[in-house]
């Protein structure tokens, strides 16, 4: 009989981690905590903001937003010093979705390790089990004998994620701003793609489809008709967001000029994916450091100049474009052949042939229970999902079970830039801003 | 005779990159500086276009299978680092000891890094000196332990399936 | 008596033009048809949730799709993915800020008893934190199996069912259900088609 534990209201244990009060602090930790800290100098992170760092004490209140808050896409926890309506400080706690996500991975073999890493980063997973995947055929050696099939598919799932993944942004930053039928659009347009993930993985999210040696089935037939069905959909409606949202001029309003962050910023904090193109860094490592068969197709990298709210959810529109690109280039290109490695020390026999062959029993069993053993190693592979570089640094030992299995959260990363972007603003640009990045919290807490 | 023996000799040298000894793990170059040139290492780099952090972790070798018995420090801290403009990665791994877990942060040259050191910390309990905000990240404040030590058990439940006897 | 007449047979079943009925039965009518969900989106699941509030599945129809970000206007709190120990005194604290009569539906397995992460970091069911009525698995549910999960929750309102079976727990009303897999329904309806 499980006993239920109470806790004391408004005893959260977070200590060390909450935002502490200005006369706590040196001028050098407000300074941070402004985000000041990017390689300057001391004299120019001086010059910065002389009269932020000398608000007196009864001018200013430190409130909490979230971790249960409609607004912060997830369970993040911001505490925010304001001074009436401006933003002074901001302080972002996470941990409040924290799964251990990294020490089960060292417990499931490498063939379930699809099933854990799916669930970081939920609205790109089939991102998350590229990526992983990835990581262990360079540990197996086999990353260059993938058939060209599984390749081109493992591209058209991902651009197709990216598609989703962006309209969530558009539908999640359009109810944000106050545009709350977007929510629905968006939503609406998702759906098609679900619908398409659904007839070919099984499942509408979360789907350990791409696993190390290829992927788990086939398409199935008719698929071609399911794609070009969503592609002739979306440019219509794309459009209609750009007349709904793009050219309106309160949309416009709250979104240009909020949220400005720097190029050298953006690189000092490690930001990747929108937000650093948004700064006018061309960096996309579709195109800058391929995988697949990236280099093989055609596609534009959308690039922003200001740094704003407003040029990350251009970028992210336009992104959805290019996949639509990508995906009708892979459509035409789409080879015949396997969707998985022949390699029987990796791929599982089908199922038919465990009825007739002992052997091919045999390797089913050891697959599943033991796992394929892979040579000992380390490796890092690095690609672009929806919100920037996802990456995953695998330590193995030689046994069926990853010794050390990291992934490199994009969000996680991403978060960093929120007190920068707060900073000078109002609450309401705030919420803005959040959702201008695009966290999801998922793999920040992992 | 003797250029023959020195060519063998200068070929068997392990290469040396930023003052640092080099290996190559599935083609990707991984540099292993000590904890005493860690930070000169990682200035050297940043002077040398390796500009992004992309990211800062730990792994921790006490049950690794091949380590096992021999010497060596029980933790390391990976940095992975990319340079925009030649678009290459470079890995950066360096050792550190059980008995005096601690390492130079790296955020006054990546201030990138730190969310990843804060994880590391909680993680493992590597201690990064001069890291602005030394404090627990994802658990709890008051949470006892680093859950990614390999002496950390991951705190499965024993579960009972339907209808399997108990 | 007339109001269960209308439930039975529609407005065909009134037999004068006013009606009598207990209090309790409008109250449990009304109660069940207008329940207000406090958003409490965690992970995965949420994604989910706000499909199914979205328009292909439309929580509208049932009165639902005002997710009040306050508690203490909200009557059904769907726990909708994984609590970590940290979130769980937070659980606690917008369980305790909502008004009764109040339920909770722990969507997904996550929430019903710690799903795939049996480890260290994950409340192993919601129910060690708050008192659970209806248990939807699926990881994540589809928005069938969350509908399904719902409406068995507004059943128990409405027949008076859920007090009974929470008197009888001492905590939450502690119904299962099954999941309803994806695909598993007839042809999905093309929104927006010209």
């Amino acid at each position: 009989m499980t006993e239920l534990i109470t806790a004391t209201p408004g005893a959260t244990a977070e200590g060390n981690q909450e935002m502490r009060l200005r006369s706590d602090l040196t001028a050098k930790e407000v300074m941070r905590e402004v985000g000041a800290v990017l390689r300057m100098s001391e004299k120019d992170a001086a010059a910065l903001s002389i009269d932020d760092v000398d608000v007196p004490e009864d001018q200013s209140m430190i409130i909490n937003m979230g971790p249960q808050h409609p607004s912060t896409h997830g369970v993040l926890r911001l505490m925010l010093e304001l001074q009436g309506e401006r933003v002074l400080r901001c302080k972002p706690i996470i941990g409040y979705l924290h799964t251990g996500m990294e020490k089960t991975g060292e417990d499931l073999t490498f063939m379930q390790g699809g099933t854990n890493v799916t669930r970081m980063d939920y609205l790109s997973p089939l991102n998350n089990e590229l990526v992983f995947s990835m990581a262990v055929e360079k540990l197996l050696g086999i990353d260059g004998d993938i058939p060209e099939r599984a390749v081109w598919m493992r591209m058209l799932l991902s651009e197709l994620n990216r598609m989703s993944s962006h309209l969530l942004f558009l539908a999640t930053n359009g109810m944000d701003i106050g545009a709350v039928s977007m929510m629905i659009y968006g939503w609406r347009e998702r759906e098609e793609v679900l619908r398409f993930f659904q007839k070919v993985t099984g499942l509408r999210m979360n789907h350990n489809f791409i696993r190390p040696g290829g992927l788990a089935a086939d398409l199935p037939a008719g698929w071609r008709d399911d794609v070009l069905d969503i592609l002739d959909r979306l440019p219509d409606r794309l459009h209609e967001y750009d007349i709904l949202m793009t050219e309106q001029p309160i949309w416009r309003e709250r979104l240009q000029g909020v949220g400005v962050i720097t190029a050298q910023e953006a690189v000092a904090l490690g930001a990747t994916g929108p937000i650093l193109r948004s700064t006018g860094v061309p960096w996309d490592l579709r195109r800058d450091m391929p995988y697949l068969h990236y280099d093989e197709v055609e596609f534009d990298v959308i690039v922003g100049s200001y740094g704003d709210a407003f040029d990350r959810y251009a970028i992210r529109l336009n992104e959805i474009r290019e996949s639509m690109k990508i995906v009708r280039q892979i459509l035409d290109r789409m080879p015949s052949g396997d969707y998985r490695i022949q390699d029987k020390k990796v791929t599982p026999p089908p199922r038919a042939r465990i009825d007739e062959s002992m052997e091919a029993l045999i390797h089913h069993f050891k697959i599943f229970t033991e796992g394929f053993k892979v040579p000992e190693g380390e490796v890092y592979v690095g690609i672009e999902s929806p919100r920037g570089e996802i990456g995953c640094y695998i330590v193995s030992d030689g046994s069926s079970k990853p010794y050390r299995m990291h992934m490199r959260a994009p969000s996680f990363v991403n978060i960093q830039c929120l007190p920068h972007m707060m900073r000078d603003g109002l609450v309401a640009d705030a919420v803005a801003v959040i959702s201008s990045v695009d966290p999801v919290l998922g793999e920040v807490d992992r | 005779m003797t250029d023959v023996n020195n060519e063998a000799v200068q070929a068997a040298q392990p290469a040396m990159r930023y003052g640092c000894s080099v290996s190559d793990s599935r083609g990707q170059v991984v540099i292993h500086p000590t904890r005493e040139n860690y930070i000169a290492t990682l200035k050297a780099l940043v002077d040398d276009t390796f500009v992004l952090c992309t990211d800062l972790t730990a792994v921790d070798y006490s049950t690794y299978a091949s380590r096992v018995g021999k010497p060596g420090d029980r933790f390391e801290v990976v940095l992975n680092l990319i340079s925009l403009e030649r678009r290459e990665r470079i890995r950066v791994r360096v050792a550190v000891p059980d008995a005096d877990p601690t390492l130079p942060s790296a955020f006054d040259l990546y201030p990138g890094t730190e969310a990843m050191e804060r994880e590391v910390f909680d993680m493992f309990g590597i201690s990064f000196s001069g890291h602005p905000d030394p404090s627990r990240i994802l658990m709890p404040e008051d949470w006892e332990g680093h859950p990614l030590r390999k002496d950390y058990a991951i705190g499965r439940i024993p579960v009972q399936f339907k209808g399997s006897p108990s | 008596m007339a109001v269960r007449d209308i439930l039975d047979e529609g407005l065909g079943g009134l037999q004068h033009n006013f009606l009598t009925g207990r209090i309790e039965d409008l109250v449990n009518w009304s109660r069940s048809r207008s329940s207000w969900p406090a958003s409490f989106g965690l992970a995965c699941c949420a994604i989910e949730m706000m499909a199914t509030g979205a328009a292909h599945y439309d929580l509208a129809r049932f009165g639902m799709e005002v997710f009040r970000a306050s508690p203490r206007q909200a009557d059904i709190m769907i726990v909708a993915g994984r609590v970590s120990q940290k979130m769980a005194p937070v659980l606690r604290q917008v369980y305790d800020q909502m008004m009764e009569p109040k339920w909770v539906i722990s969507m997904g397995v996550c929430a019903s008893s710690g799903g795939m992460f049996n480890n260290y970091a994950i409340v192993q069911g919601v129910d060690q934190v708050v008192p659970v009525d209806v248990y939807a698995p699926g990881c994540p549910p589809t928005p069938e199996t969350l509908i399904h999960a719902i409406e068995t929750l507004h059943q128990l309102i409405e027949d008076g069912e859920i007090m009974r079976r929470r008197k009888e727990t001492g905590a939450g009303a502690n119904v299962h259900i099954q999941e309803i897999p994806a695909g598993s329904v007839s042809t999905p309806v093309i929104l927006g088609a010209r």
